[in-house]
């Protein structure tokens, strides 16, 4: 990581105004992500969350000490995109995978990137415990309520009403069961340092959940235990929806009963809202 | 080096730590358990990290984890564990990761599992089975330096009897530094150069300027990884008057040590009987297991299970003689692999009727 492709500022195109020129290229060319192809559907949130996490580690200078573990979902067809270390899990795994890095080189900052499906099905239990354990490391769950690689099924978090390919006419709780809150759930887990909700499905949301992704690695570097930032992301395939829709689907669907905000700090400074 | 009274678990542990294993990850389970025990009072008095996982899926993926960023790492765990952890093993494989998997078994009713792999896809892992703690120490290192050369999970192969026996063997101990990290493991340090390191089992292809990985690739190599494995280990075995034996017994960990005295028994009697002891479980010793059979009038597969091993010294003796299973042991009620029936006596007597009847 050269100091001259490092942004002096977190960088966001101001939803009011048409971008400028400077402004387009700059976008355009994000650190740490190579911006050639890649395997994600149009109007997918995930390149977007993802980007969030890597302006946050060119931000704070951590490129040179950073481990990203990553999960099995659509994510991972991105994972080498990128331009920091990628240590690949099995489905579920990635806490407990981030665990063994984390404790044999304690200085990094070793973060996971996983879906709903990877982190809140398949492995719920490796977050709680790394919570528990205060694993110093920063988790990080792409939330679109859907197993959006194997074509949009029903996760642990869809929420009601939403639209899946085994819940078609939506998720009836009657039938289905309930969404669990993850953030929520992590929250109350003595051992957490930080813990937070965002979302991708406009400007304003992506600016915030780009705060956030910054007080999670602050807080990771200072050793405050574990880091958990949730991030609602537009599936349009999985949602079976058009792709402009997505963002208004996410808003009125999935925002309602997964509220974006921060929900634990410790911090020093005053959280990002 | 001294010889010291240690239970048998305490001579795995200290072999580990001898071995510059500096990561240990577990979960409770006989005959594991005092393993676990073990590793976490020694390690950290070398600097190294124990972890009391909290299952055994988390126990392999913090190994995972830790040998990735280059360190000697190990688990272990009894049948059940183990079976959470054949997805693990099995894509550590395809990754390219290398740690050292504890076989605690109950008996000897995981051979299968052990040697044709209880995951999925083809992959193999090299098997050592230790006969007593006293052969323990150089196992363990051995299985250390495979799993860095191959960078493949590698297994040792332990029971009850093993585990829980108080022997005097020769530990050493003065621990050397631990190897340093090899290349290709993460410390960080590549990211943002262009070129940051990948570890995967989709493969570590960082196409730069295509898309996603190249599985028809990576699965290839991995192919030819494993082919080069499978060379690249020397079978190994240990025999005991095999030169003009009649009957010939097979038999691998404490079995064999059962066996051995059976051989020495029958032939102070004036019975040609001999012993092949399997040490690596795979690649099977076949060229030694056959070389033994020719000339015998049978050989029998003593195990303490339904009959598994039985099946690898068809597959060596290739019909030059016959092959019995002397196997079928009832377990005791504790169900840990201790078998009433498992004695000299027992065996001598049966290896007297087929001395009788073949
Ligand atoms: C053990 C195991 N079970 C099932 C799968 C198949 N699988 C691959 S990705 C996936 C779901 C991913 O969903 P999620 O984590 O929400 O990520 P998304 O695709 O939505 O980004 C499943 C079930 C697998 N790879 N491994
Ligand atoms: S299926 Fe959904 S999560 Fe997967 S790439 Fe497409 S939009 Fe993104
Ligand atoms: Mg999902």
């Amino acid at each position: 990581m050269t100091e001259d492709r490092r942004p002096k500022e977190l960088f966001v195109i101001p939803s009011s105004e048409a971008p400028t020129d400077a402004s387009r290229v700059a976008d355009f060319t994000p650190d740490l992500i190579d911006v050639g192809e890649h395997h994600l559907c149009p109007g997918c949130g995930e390149p977007i969350a993802i980007r969030a996490v890597m302006d946050a580690i060119a931000l704070l200078g951590l490129a040179e000490k950073s481990v990203a573990v990553f999960g099995i979902g659509c994510s991972t067809a991105f994972s080498n995109n990128l331009d920091v270390e990628v240590l690949q899990a099995l489905h579920g795994r990635a806490p407990s995978v981030a665990t063994g890095v984390s404790r044999v080189r304690p200085g990094l900052a070793v973060f996971t990137i996983q879906g709903d499906g990877d982190m809140a099905n398949e492995g719920l239990q490796e977050v709680l415990h790394c919570a528990a354990r205060g694993e110093n490391i920063v988790c990080i769950m792409l939330n679109n309520g859907v197993f959006g690689e194997t074509g949009g099924h029903l996760t642990v978090t869809t929420t009601i009403g939403q639209r899946t390919k085994n819940t078609i006419e939506g998720r009836d709780a009657a039938k289905h069961g309930h969404p669990m809150r993850i953030a929520e759930l992590l929250a109350q887990i003595d051992g957490v340092g930080y813990v937070a909700r965002g979302a991708v499905n406009d400007a304003g949301n992506v600016a915030r959940t780009k705060r956030m992704m910054v007080e999670a690695f602050t807080a990771q570097q200072q050793g405050l235990g574990l880091s958990f930032v949730e991030v609602l992301t537009m599936c349009p395939t999985g949602w079976f929806v058009p792709t402009d829709e997505a963002p208004n689907y996410l808003a009125e669907t999935i925002a309602g009963t997964h509220a974006v905000g921060v929900l634990r700090s410790a911090l020093p400074s005053s959280p990002s809202d | 080096m001294s010889a010291r009274l240690v239970e048998g678990s305490e001579a795995f542990a200290q072999a580990m730590v001898s071995a510059g294993c500096r990561f240990f990850a577990g979960y409770p389970m006989t005959p594991f358990t005092e393993v676990l025990e073990h590793m976490a009072a020694a390690l950290p008095t070398v600097g190294g990290v124990c972890m009391n996982a909290e299952s055994e899926l988390e126990a392999v993926g913090m190994v995972w984890g830790a040998a990735a960023a280059g360190t000697r790492a190990a688990t272990g765990s009894t049948g059940q564990g183990l079976s959470l952890m054949q997805e693990s093993i099995a894509e550590a494989a395809l990754a390219g990761i290398g740690f050292v998997v504890l076989n605690m078994a109950r008996g000897q009713g995981d051979y299968f599992q052990a040697t044709r792999g209880g995951g999925h896809g083809d992959y193999r892992t090299p098997v050592l089975a230790p006969s007593g703690p006293a052969e323990v120490s150089q196992l363990i290192g051995e299985a250390f330096d495979l799993a860095d050369r191959w960078r493949n999970p590698v297994m040792v192969v332990g029971d009850y009897y093993m585990a829980h026996t108080w022997v005097d063997v020769e530990l050493s101990e003065d621990y050397p530094e631990p190897r340093s990290a090899p290349d290709w493991t993460l410390d960080g340090s590549t990211g943002g150069t262009g070129g940051a390191k990948l570890v995967s089992p989709l493969g570590t292809t960082k196409q730069r300027d295509g898309v996603g990985y190249d599985l028809a690739a990576h699965y290839a190599h991995a192919d030819q990884q494993r082919e080069a494995m499978a060379a690249g280990i020397t079978p190994r075995a240990e025999t005991t008057q095999t030169e003009d034996a009649e009957i010939l017994l097979v038999a691998y960990g404490t079995m064999a040590r059962y066996a051995e005295s059976v051989v020495a028994m029958l032939r102070s009697e004036g019975h040609a009987v001999g012993l092949v002891r399997p040490i690596t479980l795979w690649p099977y010793p076949e060229r030694q297991v056959a070389e033994a059979a020719a000339g015998c009038r049978l050989v029998a597969v003593y195990e303490n299970n339904a009959g598994q091993m039985i099946d690898d010294v068809k597959l060596s003796v290739l019909g030059v003689a016959p092959v019995v299973g002397l196997n079928g042991y009832r377990t005791d009620s504790s169900a840990f692999g201790i078998s009433p029936d498992v004695s000299v006596e027992q065996l001598a007597a049966s290896v007297r009727e087929l001395l009788e009847t073949s």
